[in-house]
């Protein structure tokens, strides 16, 4: 029981910092972007060629991460969603851009990283026991610098200008245009931000899980299930979202049969969108 | 103006020879038959290094023979292609590469698929088309009567299972056994297979339904329940590259004191930067990948792989036979065989050659006929692994019949 507990709350914390960023994207942008858990590949990859393999500090890498991923969402917006916005009219065509960015993203990580499973050495070692529960360390470490970082970005969103700028843009886009907002800088900086965060999220895990070419589908499906679970674009939903994941795959393997857990997840989660299409903290479509 | 045409004249009869050069130099290169090998399997998402090191290890191979000028197949140099296509795990598209192969490539031998199900969806493909093909996949059914024309790459799970508990039976003490796997056919096939296995050898099962879903990254869960058992042995069934050293480094995290091994092949590099420490003491099976039991030419065979592949993978020590028996069969088949697979089958059951891999004097063979009613399987040497200060050793080298 104790060891359950524990392992929904490591997940639950690991999954908000992944449904965040997607969440973040599609609340500016309105766009689903399938790219997400390739992002978070990459965030993986530039941790182990900087802490891993240059052998720079651990947190240098995060930072590196910050900049390589922020510099791809703000390329990616810019270059190619920016375009489709002004010229598509079906919103289709942005879906399927964003499926074409998660492919090339994945088979360029293919060519470039190679086919193998990436490891780092650990940050920080040791395994702590709550009771029968145990919790190395190196999982409570990104737990904690997870929390930090969804803290840091509730209050980012909150409190600042851009952040500001940025959840009105989510709820109007036409009217925060007319407020004067310059709303092509505050698309381009939401992009960047939630590819950052999709990327820190790779950079924290790569220590506890390693990372591989092919890993960013899995990713892209569970932060799908959080935002679906929790209300598309709303910022609390995703965290809502991660929490109900997380301790649904804990309690699920823990009393069940292992391919029984997932199978229960998709029932329960087609029953609550015919019952909530919404999500949990979502506004009703349309 | 005439001398300007003698000019134009002079430089135009200089391009027709050198077009003319170049045209006669291209026909002579390409007048060399080519003996086209088809490689099918996922090459990418999370199993591709299942695929891709098929492919590397063809590539390699083809590589050396092609230095030499080509295979010599009945007096005949033959430079070696390598056509690969992804099959990315999909019996769809495997099905589709293998039509692709057979019928726009013309090829007659493949090497994959990697998995039951995309090896199960070839067959009828390669039956009709008279191709022979070598799957990584364990299905009795593909090998046995009446089909013929799959041979198994490596050493099947159902055949090292039994030898490794029984070593750790007699040799480490192990009386109790505990089976995670994927939630694949393949790898739940071979649970099946490895719990039947242990229960006749006297193990006790203490667990053996515990799954993970592909693309699990977070094993802390899983191995929970199964580490709560408190098994002497867990077996990882069918367990892949990327998976194993989750499992592993979850497991030790939960306490887990006892000894955790896989029948399938697996790299050390990876297990070290993910598993690290956690790694020592992990059993799996190789190939003729450890560095005391290889040949001069395996050496050789790992540093081109190097420059193919960009760096070696310890799982090549089981593939790199497919290609090498093909080309040692046809030799022994005659260049007719190229085209008629009737004649490859004809030089299998007789087929014999020299390791050209180990170091001991060992000779390389098609066998299974206890395990197929026929001999449809490469006999590459069971070289069982375990993991010692970040270096693979063998632990005992033994052999299907």
């Amino acid at each position: 029981m104790e060891q359950m507990l524990v392992n929904g709350v490591v997940l639950a914390v690991n999954y908000a910092l992944i449904a965040l960023g997607i969440t973040l994207i599609f609340s500016i942008m309105n766009i689903l972007n399938f790219a997400h858990g390739q992002m978070f590949m990459v965030g993986g990859f530039v941790v182990y060629y900087v802490y891993g393999v240059y052998h720079l500090n651990y947190f240098v890498s995060l930072v590196a991460v910050v900049v390589v991923l922020g510099i791809i969402g703000y390329c990616f917006e810019t270059f190619f969603f920016r375009r489709i916005r002004k010229v598509a009219t079906r919103e289709e065509n942005s879906m399927l851009l964003a499926v074409g960015t998660a492919l090339l993203l994945e088979n360029l990580a293919l060519s470039i990283f190679g086919e193998k499973q990436r490891g780092v050495p650990p940050v920080v070692t040791g395994v702590f026991r709550f009771g029968s529960a145990f919790l190395p360390a190196s999982r409570l470490l990104v737990m904690l610098l997870a929390l930090v970082l969804i803290v840091g970005l509730l209050l980012f969103v909150q409190y600042t200008k851009i952040g500001r700028a940025m959840r009105a843009l989510a709820q109007d886009r036409e009217l925060t245009h007319l407020m004067g907002v310059n709303v092509n800088r505050v698309s381009a900086f939401g992009f960047a931000l939630g590819a950052a965060l999709a990327g820190l999220a790779g950079g924290l895990l790569i220590t506890v899980f390693g990372v591989n070419s092919g890993v960013g589908n899995v990713y892209s499906i569970k932060a799908f299930i959080m935002i679906m679970i929790g209300g598309a674009g709303v910022v609390p939903g995703a965290i809502l979202g991660a929490i109900v994941l997380g301790f649904a795959e804990a309690i699920g393997y823990a009393l069940l049969p292992g391919s029984v857990t997932y199978l229960l997840i998709f029932i329960g989660l087609i029953i609550f969108l015919l019952l909530r299409p919404q999500g949990l903290l979502g506004k009703p479509w349309g | 103006m005439i001398q300007k045409q003698l000019h134009i004249f002079r430089v135009l009869t200089g391009i027709a020879f050198f077009v003319f050069g170049t045209v006669s130099l291209v026909v002579s290169a390409s007048a060399q038959e080519v003996l086209k090998i088809g490689v099918l399997g996922v090459m990418s998402g999370s199993a591709a290094s299942w695929g891709l090191v098929n492919k590397y290890c063809a590539e390699t191979s083809a590589e050396l023979y092609n230095e030499q000028g080509g295979v010599d197949i009945g007096g005949k140099k033959y430079k070696i292609e390598i056509v690969a296509v992804d099959d990315k795990n999909d019996p769809k598209l495997a099905v589709s590469g293998a039509e692709r192969l057979t019928k726009q490539e013309g090829i007659h031998y493949i090497i994959g698929p990697n998995v039951d199900t995309t090896a199960a969806s070839v067959q009828p493909v390669a039956e009709a088309a008279g191709a022979i093909y070598f799957p990584y996949a364990f299905q009795k059914s593909l090998y046995t009567p009446p089909h013929g024309n799959a041979v198994l790459g490596m050493i099947a799970s159902y055949q090292a299972g039994p030898i490794i508990y029984k070593y750790l039976m007699d040799n480490k003490g192990v009386k109790s056994v505990s089976f995670v796997a994927r939630n694949e056919s393949d790898p739940l096939d071979q649970r099946d297979e490895g719990v039947q296995a242990a229960k006749k050898l006297g193990l006790e099962v203490k667990s053996s339904n515990d799954t993970y879903e592909p693309g699990t990254t977070d094993f802390f869960p899983v191995m929970t329940r199964v580490v709560g058992n408190n098994p002497d042995l867990i077996v990882l069934s069918g367990v892949a590259p990327a998976d194993a050293p989750l499992l592993i480094k979850s497991a030790r995290e939960l306490g887990y004191q006892g000894i955790l091994s896989t029948e399938t092949a697996q790299d050390i590099k990876i297990l070290n930067e993910v598993a690290g420490d956690a790694a020592e003491g992990f059993i799996c099976v190789g190939g003729a990948s450890t560095p005391e039991i290889r040949s001069d030419y395996m050496e050789k065979f790992a540093d081109r792989y190097k420059k193919v592949a960009g760096e070696w993978n310890d799982e090549a020590g089981t593939k790199v036979y497919a290609l090498e028996m093909i080309i040692a069969t046809l030799q022994k088949a005659g260049p007719d065989a190229i085209n008629n697979i009737d004649l490859f089958k004809k030089a299998i059951p007789d087929f014999s050659m020299k390791n050209p891999f180990l170091k001991e004097e060992k000779p390389l063979k098609y066998v299974g006929t206890s395990y197929f009613s026929q001999p449809r399987q490469i006999g590459v040497p069971m070289v069982v692994n375990q993991v010692k200060g970040g270096k693979f050793e063998t632990l005992f080298v033994g052999s299907v019949e």
